[in-house]
């Protein structure tokens, strides 16, 4: 009793070096944690994106560049499916159902893309969640739109607002001042790029482009929108389809026919297998991150050894009169190993502590910069694990000084240094 | 005449020990016998072989050869951690100075050796409890009640000085060894420490080892030695 009271207060008489030593911990701690965390968040978010579909199907490309677009709404299509392709394969038996996708057009920076109803009702997120609406519902009208939560706030969107709609990607795409869309749908928040997008009816798409000619706008062309809606808009292609089939058994079949497709050059992917291809991918600048933080957290503990080091000469005094009154090496050496324990054990708890309130406080940030929900759960077991290597690192760090200091102790017989 | 065993608190013979390090000193004492309730003064300057023969009394160093018992026990047959039990049990010792945990509260000091020897706390118990006996030794070496609970760090060199002897005093070990304890302290106080020490010691039944390079108190003691007359210092070729 008597020791651990003189240990805390020899610690307390170096509480500077003792703070700074538990705050260096403490960082490492919060940054390799942390680094772990969102790693796992960003994963969990791209894993949460689509569920429940089987297949993707796109014109031929690679299956991560395919999931990409068609899904993340990262990159663009170099390809289309024609809508008589994409008629073929929903009528095959074993779909259960399909979902057209047509991207390309945007606005004020937010993706539009046309689908159908079915999309609303297919469309699955984070372990087969459906689509909400917080306000309206799906799209009747071709100049419907639904909008997802983060549009709506973005550009502070109500329900029937009109806007227009551009076609062209980017923040400022030609504009299509003349076709009046009006919000008839506000999604409720997914954390998935559902909310950064608008949905329209895949023949609003083509109202879209009514009045334009590869790539180009017809000059003086501008067809009113009431006749829009008697022209006869047809769909001629799509970006990609999402699959549902009737069993997941046929999964492989099935891919290999569209792969096989004769007519045109498709592909079909199984989002989990793009998504591990694209994990295979990223692992390596994930490790390196991780790599770099277990250096920080290595430095933290030699700086732990280097603060009980440098102590070392000040308390051969110290160690001097527990030895003359009849303290044993296990008391000098579990003196300072308790001490660099200590430390470090309060270096881990500040550290975790410190990054769950420092999550905690950038989540909605985070959230809507980057669309990453990061976790709030408890560290896991093998951050755990890490956790108390940590602290095992730290009593290696004390051992090395504490036997020395014994060596010391020995060297010096009965007298105490000045 | 055969000295008499069971009366002899401290028996050396014949006892060889050398330093390690770069200059390898060895160091002899041929026989150095002390008595129970014995005041004895080792007189000599540093570099004269003190801090060895302490060492080895206290059990910290071991000899290469020779004899050590103290209170009849062979040191030398003991283990260090026997060794290190031993030494709390039966040795109260005074530095010369930077005797206390600066930070430790002065009680704390004075009882940090019954941590280590259950046979001085139960002597202390016996004698009205652990605390109160630090009281008591602290009271009668003069330190002020109030000053009981401070850091030691606060005491003045003097005060931390009787602090240190009542740390040696408590729970009645056999043997006090007191190395140069009063050199920090002018004339005056240098009479009053050691007016007190040899009362408490005296009370308890002790005997006494002070080691001092100052002749000037010779009269105090039953016996004085010169530690040249006793210890044999050669240098030992390395090579």
């Amino acid at each position: 009793m008597i020791i651990i009271r003189l240990a805390l207060q020899s610690l307390r008489n170096r509480w500077i070096t003792a703070l700074l030593t538990i705050m260096s911990i403490a960082f490492s701690v919060m940054l390799l944690l942390g680094v772990e965390k969102v790693r796992n968040s960003a994963r969990a978010s791209f894993s949460n994106t689509i569920s429940g579909t089987d297949l993707i199907v796109g014109a031929r490309s690679g299956g991560m560049q395919l999931l990409l677009y068609s899904v993340f709404h990262i990159g663009n299509a170099t390809n289309n499916l024609t809508w008589r392709s994409y008629k073929e394969i929903a009528a095959r038996p074993e779909v259960k159902w399909i979902v057209p996708l047509s991207l390309g057009d945007s606005h004020k920076g937010f993706r539009v893309m046309g689908t159908t109803k079915a999309y609303f009702q297919h469309y699955r997120y984070r372990d087969k969640r459906a689509l909400v609406f917080a306000g309206g519902g799906i799209f009747n009208d071709l100049f419907d739109v639904v909008i997802g939560a983060d549009v709506a706030r973005a550009l502070d969107y109500q329900m029937g607002d009109k806007i227009t709609v551009a076609h062209g990607i980017g923040e400022i795409g030609a504009k299509h001042d003349d076709t009046p869309f009006r919000v008839t749908g506000i999604l409720k928040k997914t954390g998935t790029p559902v909310d950064k997008t608008l949905h329209v009816g895949l023949r609003a798409i083509e109202a879209i482009h009514v009045d334009w000619q590869t790539g180009t706008k017809i000059p003086g062309q501008t067809t009113p929108a009431a006749r829009m809606r008697k022209m006869k808009l047809r769909t001629k292609s799509i970006t990609a389809a999402l699959v549902g089939l009737k069993s997941r058994l046929q999964v492989f079949h099935f891919q290999r026919f569209v792969n096989n497709y004769r007519r045109e050059p498709l592909s079909a992917v199984m989002p989990g297998l793009a998504l591990h291809e694209m994990w295979a991918l990223v692992g390596t600048a994930e490790t390196a991150l991780l790599a770099v933080s277990a250096m920080v957290v290595v430095t933290a503990i030699l700086g732990l050894m280097t603060m009980i080091f440098s102590t070392l000469n000040e308390r051969r005094r110290e160690i001097a009169i527990l030895r003359s009154v009849g303290a044993g090496p296990q008391t000098v050496i579990g003196l300072l190993v308790s001490e660099a324990s200590i430390l470090t054990a309060l270096g881990v708890v500040i550290g975790v502590a410190s990054l769950y309130t420092l999550l905690l406080a950038v989540r909605p940030f985070i959230d809507r910069a980057y669309g990453i929900h990061l976790e709030m759960s408890a560290p896991s077991g093998p951050e755990l694990l890490v956790l108390g290597a940590i602290i095992l690192g730290g009593v290696v760090a004390g051992l090395l000084p504490a036997w020395r200091a014994y060596r010391q102790s020995l060297a010096d017989g009965m007298m105490v240094r000045t | 005449m055969i000295p008499d065993q069971a009366h002899d608190v401290v028996q050396l013979r014949d006892v060889s020990f050398t330093w390690p390090g770069q200059h390898r000193f060895n160091i002899t004492i041929d026989e150095f016998v002390l008595q129970g309730n014995e005041h004895l003064l080792l007189l000599g300057p540093s570099g004269s072989g003190k801090s060895t023969l302490l060492s080895l009394l206290a059990g910290i160093v071991q000899p290469r050869a020779g004899d050590i018992r103290i209170l009849g026990t062979d040191m030398t047959a003991l283990g260090s951690a026997a060794r290190d039990r031993f030494r709390a049990e039966h040795f109260g010792i005074i530095f010369q100075m930077f005797n206390l945990l600066p930070y430790g509260a002065v009680v704390d000091n004075v009882l940090l050796p019954l941590r280590f020897a259950p046979g001085r706390r139960a002597r202390a118990i016996e004698a009205g409890g652990v605390e109160k006996e630090a009281h008591r030794l602290l009271t009668a070496l003069g330190i002020e009640e109030e000053l009981h609970t401070q850091p030691a760090a606060q005491l003045s060199v003097g005060q931390q000085q009787r602090v240190a002897a009542s740390r040696a005093l408590i729970g009645a070990p056999e043997i006090i060894i007191a190395d140069e304890p009063t050199s920090a302290l002018d004339r005056d106080r240098q009479r009053d420490f050691l007016d007190l020490l040899f009362s408490q010691a005296h009370k308890v039944g002790a005997a006494l080892i002070m080691v001092s390079h100052d002749s000037s108190h010779k009269e105090r003691f039953g016996r004085t030695e010169n530690l040249r007359d006793m210890v044999c210092i050669s240098k030992e070729d390395v090579s």
